[in-house]
């Protein structure tokens, strides 16, 4: 308080000591209230300014995008925007209505002038996603239409394709017809629509994305789970080991969570093939038979074991920084009270190592769920999970209002996950560090 | 002063354009890229002054969609498989280009006559022809060794694992000709619902004997290291582990699948004259047969095949290991791009199902 003049709770103070002449004021007459909301708001107004780069960068490159993305799920105009006559007959008509002469002659209009601007390939692709089969139909008879298309035209399209009179054909159209759909939700959860509308399972041999959904979430919980019982004691032993020794240790867990997950995976792979190190040890020490070489990896225990790996750090850090907090003396007077060692450790230990253990089983669960890259070199067929599908039909197939609808799917379940979390534990609970 | 600035700044945009020309093309990256550097870029840039800028992707077609349909177009020429021509070209992202603007066969016979069929679509041109193959470890079959598809789902008579890629296109057509049905007959038979039944039923047989692949430098890995004695691998990726590295394998050329890879050019592209000049550089008669000298895949012009010769170590021929040779063709698939087109995502998901349901 050396310069009262830089200092305005000062100048507050000396007028507040002159009390008696009414309300109080600041030095130069202003009152009080307003003075200090004024200097509140300025301070609000410069916080905000600091963190408006911060802010303005996470939704440019992630709120925007991601959006963006997700829109795609349920917004594909693939059709609507490339065969506006025939989606404005849809639009006039009721559901189930035979096509007439209009909705043909808007039909092949729509066609041609399709075909001449060359999007006929994002109209036939549009209508495949739902009806298998049919994207040759529209590129085939765009390259006939180009030519131009004589009336009448139900018999011209008939006669390049008796495809073009299939009622199912039309009753996808006309679902594909309004840009906004549910029908890659449907998809990502192995279901479809009928002809007249209905919802219904897929085939059996083409479900696939719910099975996947179930081991996403199960292979997560049971490399939660591993995490937690391998890291565990290892945070423990950091937590209490004096600081030269546990620093030492700490590198040995911090150089693999360092080191390229790229070069961790493809070193289990070394390690785990059927002719990799560990199967020659057991077959050099007479444990197996040459020729009963264990399968190891490339199914879902390859999966496990190395993503429990990749993910062990995300336990262990969490755990050990709540450890270190611990007062020993806590556990001291619980065995000097006549606790056994099993009772301290349970009872007074182990709850205050709850917030560490939330944290880390959120973030290695969490991680887990999105993993991609490690399940697709070491997963084989039985150790995929649903991100790998959406890679696929981002980079594969080039569906991605497909990839889209999964990834809203994941999304949407870990956030449910999460808000459970809250309610059973309370995220107020988690502690990083 | 803001003039000023204007004016510097666009006079150093033409200066830089002048200067630089430029182009970008996006490839597959390994030893292909460097096939198509020695033998296309080097002698484009001796020969124009324009400089390739080579960028290396998973699948050219995925950047090129991207980019298309953000309006921010970086790359010049795509090399991409044929069924993502159609495609792309289908839904507008390609621009369209006249055989006629090609250049002739050194005997003057039209480009449109000269490239093998299939090999010019309307908006793309090919340049080399690619088998998938099924190659084994010579080391792993004392007695008799494989030599046909049959032999590569008998585990009975040829054991050992089996490396297959992870996805329907290039398995299920593997099932049908070792299950008997003529190559030619190939996509009769899986266009009915009975042939994708048989074919996913002699599937079966070996699915617990299947390592399964997904980037193509797998397979070779596997067979080296043994985890499998049998596997369908890309024939270019077998040459070079055969003849570069010396490995104990071999080809078995019944059955094999043969794809192109074209050269597009997306609408929009930043340097578009560059691009043109370059695409036709680059699949000349003379251009596609030094391609062969670095990497086995054929060329897709017939005039190029009587120019191949030595591989660059100047002892190997490289005519027998091309998957266009009169012994490679006896018995192959050739890819059909309008049926993956249709039928692609219905046969993926049955294939993931399939694979899942272990």
């Amino acid at each position: 308080m050396a310069d009262a003049a830089l200092d305005p709770h000062a100048a507050i103070a000396t007028t507040a000591s002159g009390v008696g002449s009414g309300t109080l004021t600041t030095a130069d007459g202003m009152p009080l209230a307003r003075a200090l909301a004024h200097s509140q708001r300025r301070a609000r107004r410069r916080a905000f300014l600091l963190v408006l780069p911060l802010l303005a960068f996470i939704l440019i490159t992630f709120v925007v995008p991601i959006g963006q993305m997700l829109a795609r799920s349920f917004h594909n105009d693939g059709f609507s925007a490339n065969m506006p006559q025939v989606s404005a007959w849809f639009a006039s008509t009721e559901h189930g209505t035979a096509p007439d002469d209009a909705a043909w002659t808007a039909l092949a209009q729509d066609l041609v002038a399709s075909a001449d601007a060359r999007s006929i390939g994002v109209v036939g692709t549009r209508i495949n996603y739902d009806m298998p089969g049919t994207r040759s139909l529209f590129t085939a008879t765009g390259r006939q239409v180009r030519r131009g298309l004589e009336p009448p035209y139900q018999e011209a399209l008939l006669e390049i394709n008796e495809a073009w009179g299939d009622p199912r054909l039309w009753s996808v159209m006309r679902s594909a017809s309004t840009p906004v759909t549910a029908n890659f939700y449907l998809a990502a959860v192995d279901r479809t629509r009928d002809e007249d509308g209905n919802i219904q399972q897929v085939e059996e041999q083409q479900r696939i994305y719910l099975t996947l959904f179930w081991r996403t979430f199960w292979l997560s919980a049971v490399i939660t789970g591993l995490t937690f019982i391998l890291g565990f004691p290892i945070a423990h032993l950091l937590a209490t080991l004096p600081m030269r020794k546990s620093n030492l240790l700490m590198i040995l867990v911090l150089l693999p969570f360092w080191t390229s997950l790229l070069v961790r995976t493809t070193s289990w792979m070394v390690l785990l093939q059927q002719q990799g190190v560990i199967n020659d040890i057991l077959v050099w020490m007479g444990i197996i038979g040459g020729d009963a070489r264990l399968q190891m990896i490339y199914n879902r225990t390859g999966t496990i074991i190395a993503m429990t790996h990749i993910l062990l750090p995300f336990m262990i850090l969490p755990l050990y920084s709540v450890m270190r907090t611990i007062n020993p003396a806590y556990v001291r007077a619980a065995r000097s009270l006549g606790a056994t060692s099993w009772t301290a450790f349970r009872r007074v230990y182990f709850p205050q190592t709850l917030p560490g253990l939330g944290a880390g089983a959120m973030l290695v669960f969490i991680l887990a769920v999105g993993y991609y890259i490690t399940p697709a070199l070491v997963g084989g067929s039985s150790g995929q999970l649903i991100s790998n599908m959406i890679a696929q039909h981002m980079t594969g197939t080039l569906n991605w209002s497909m990839a889209a609808a999964l990834a809203a799917l994941l999304l949407g379940s870990v956030l449910i996950l999460y808000w459970l979390y809250d309610r059973l534990v309370g995220v107020d609970n988690l502690k990083l560090g | 002063m803001k003039t000023t600035l204007i004016l510097s700044t666009a006079l150093c945009g033409v200066a830089f354009g002048a200067m630089a020309q430029e182009v970008n093309v996006v490839s597959w990256g390994g030893a292909y890229e460097v096939s198509q550097v020695e033998a296309y870029n080097k002698p484009f840039t001796a020969e124009t002054g324009i400089t390739v800028n080579m960028i290396a992707a998973d699948n050219p077609a995925t950047p090129l969609r991207a980019q298309v349909e953000a309006g921010n177009v970086t790359g010049d020429v795509f090399d991409v498989e044929v069924s993502d021509a159609i495609r792309l070209c289908d839904e507008g992202a390609l621009v369209e280009i006249d055989p006629a603007d090609l250049p002739t066969a050194p005997d003057g016979t039209a480009a449109a006559d000269d490239f093998v069929p299939g090999a010019l679509q309307d908006c793309a041109v090919a340049n080399i022809v690619w088998g998938t193959v099924i190659s084994f470890n010579t080391t792993k079959f004392e007695g008799e060794a494989p030599s046909t598809a049959a032999d590569f789902f008998d585990t009975e008579t040829f054991p050992g694992k089996r490396g297959l890629p992870k996805n329907p296109k290039r398995t299920l057509y593997l099932a049908l000709i070792a299950d008997g049905v003529p190559a030619a007959e190939v996509y009769d038979v899986l266009s009915t619902p009975e042939g994708v039944d048989r074919a996913f039923a002699k599937l079966d047989t070996i699915k617990g004997e299947t390592v399964w692949w997904e980037a193509g430098a797998q397979p070779v890995q596997l067979l080296a290291d043994g985890e499998v004695s049998m596997t369908t691998v890309y024939n270019g990726r077998a040459f070079d582990a055969m003849v570069a590295e010396k490995q104990p394998f071999e080809i078995i050329w019944d059955g094999q699948y043969l794809d192109m890879d074209m050269f597009v050019i997306p609408v929009d592209a930043p340097n578009p004259e560059a691009a043109m000049e370059y695409l036709k550089f680059a699949t000349d008669t003379q251009r596609l047969a030094d391609q062969a000298k670095y990497i086995a895949y054929g060329p897709a012009r017939q005039s190029s095949t009587s120019l191949v010769g030595l591989y660059q170590d100047g002892v190997t021929e490289m005519a027998p290991h091309m998957p266009t040779s009169p012994e490679a063709l006896a018995n192959a698939v050739t890819d059909d791009p309008e049926f993956w087109a249709d039928h692609s995502a219905e046969l993926t998901e049955r294939f993931n199902s399939w694979l899942a349901a272990s």
